[in-house]
């Protein structure tokens, strides 16, 4: 029953690693897009957002699915 | 929270994540659910009515207002609520525009109100945790679920409708034989039929995986945002019981997270409407 503890903890964990790493060079490729050319900002910010949030997906579903097993499938 | 007056962290929790499911019980037939026990004893038969009263409610004061909007809309000087309106619709045509290629006088209009709606039911996820139950349990309601995109049954409803546009226009506009043609010659081809054959099954599977992909996404998407968000903030109000100083503390976590969580909710609503409108914008595509 307490793997279910372990399961989850292993679902965020390895989520939130991907997101961060994706994350990061998300910024990174953005800072030096608006370093060439600083016209383009905006809209390089507008499709930051846009994938910051697409790359947040898979993760977040693990959280979602995480903290339900916790919540609801172990204290349940 | 229900009558006791000390009560465990996780019974706090339990009590803010069950929706009031009104269905037909084994035992004593139809009936509201007392506690999640029974709610999932009552099987595929039951109904979540915090969930769709909400979600229709807010839908229905989208409609109301942005048709108030529209009827007063003047050319003269406009006021405050017409300039918001004006705004978001250039805002979501603009989208469409950018990001839809076929002719199509509905995606628009689908879009602002994909948009709109999702936008008010993530919206509700600000209110303090503990506001609207408390104000329901003097009413005598004691789950109650107020943010609709947490319930999976809601989000998952959603992109299932999409999933339903995306068959329908695939086939309206590529035919029946098109659609079928896209999901199996895909990315193996070959001249002569026997290797096309051996093809046909593999890419049968990799563009099925891909088709089921795009509204389990798409649903999962928002509900695991919006659960994990309103996850945190149960969490950070369990830290009021705390005593003074872990409250004060909750107090400021609180107003963080509800700022840092509006670039969420709307980031969510805008990232929902663009994926359906580009899904959309594939299925019009006539190769």
């Amino acid at each position: 029953m307490e793997l279910i503890l372990v399961a989850a903890a292993i679902m965020v964990g390895f989520g939130a690693l991907g997101a961060a790493v994706g994350m990061g060079l998300l910024g990174g490729k953005l800072l030096e897009g608006t370093a060439r050319q600083p016209e383009l900002g905006p809209m390089l910010q507008g499709k930051m957002f846009l994938l910051a949030g697409l790359i947040d997906a898979i993760p977040m579903i693990g959280v979602g699915i995480g903290m339900y097993l916790i919540f609801a499938v172990y204290a349940g | 929270m229900a009558g006791d007056t000390q009560q465990t962290g996780t019974e706090y929790i339990q009590h803010h994540l069950t929706n009031l499911t009104y269905g037909q019980h084994p035992e004593n037939g139809w009936s509201f659910a007392h506690n999640a026990q029974e709610a999932a004893e009552m099987g595929f038969l039951a109904v979540n009515v915090d969930s769709l009263g909400w979600s229709f409610g807010l839908g229905v004061i989208f409609l109301l207002l942005f048709r108030w909007a529209a009827k007063r809309a003047t050319t003269g000087v406009p006021s405050g609520w017409q300039n918001f309106v004006e705004m978001m619709v250039e805002f979501v045509d603009g989208v469409v525009k950018d990001s839809f290629h076929g002719r199509n006088p509905w995606i628009a209009p689908m879009a602002l109100t994909i948009f709109v709606w999702v936008f008010l039911m993530n919206l509700m996820d600000l209110v303090p945790v503990d506001v609207i139950p408390w104000l329901m349990l003097q009413a005598g309601v004691h789950f109650q679920k107020i943010v609709p995109s947490t319930d999976p049954n809601i989000t998952l409803g959603m992109a299932l409708a999409v999933f339903g546009m995306i068959i329908y226009y695939s086939i309206k506009i590529k035919g029946v034989g098109g659609f079928l043609g896209e999901l199996t010659l895909q990315p193996f081809s070959a001249k002569n039929p026997v290797v096309q054959a051996v093809f046909i099954p593999i890419n049968l599977a990799l563009e099925l995986v891909g088709l089921l992909a795009k509204p389990f996404s798409l649903g999962l998407r928002l509900f695991g945002n919006m659960y994990a968000g309103e996850m945190i903030f149960i969490l950070i109000a369990m830290m009021y019981s705390a005593g003074w100083v872990l409250g004060t503390f909750g107090g400021a976590l609180q107003l963080g997270w509800a700022i840092f969580h509006i670039l969420i909710i709307t980031l969510q609503a805008f990232i929902f409407m663009v994926l359906t409108v580009v899904y959309l914008s594939m299925a019009h595509e006539d190769h």
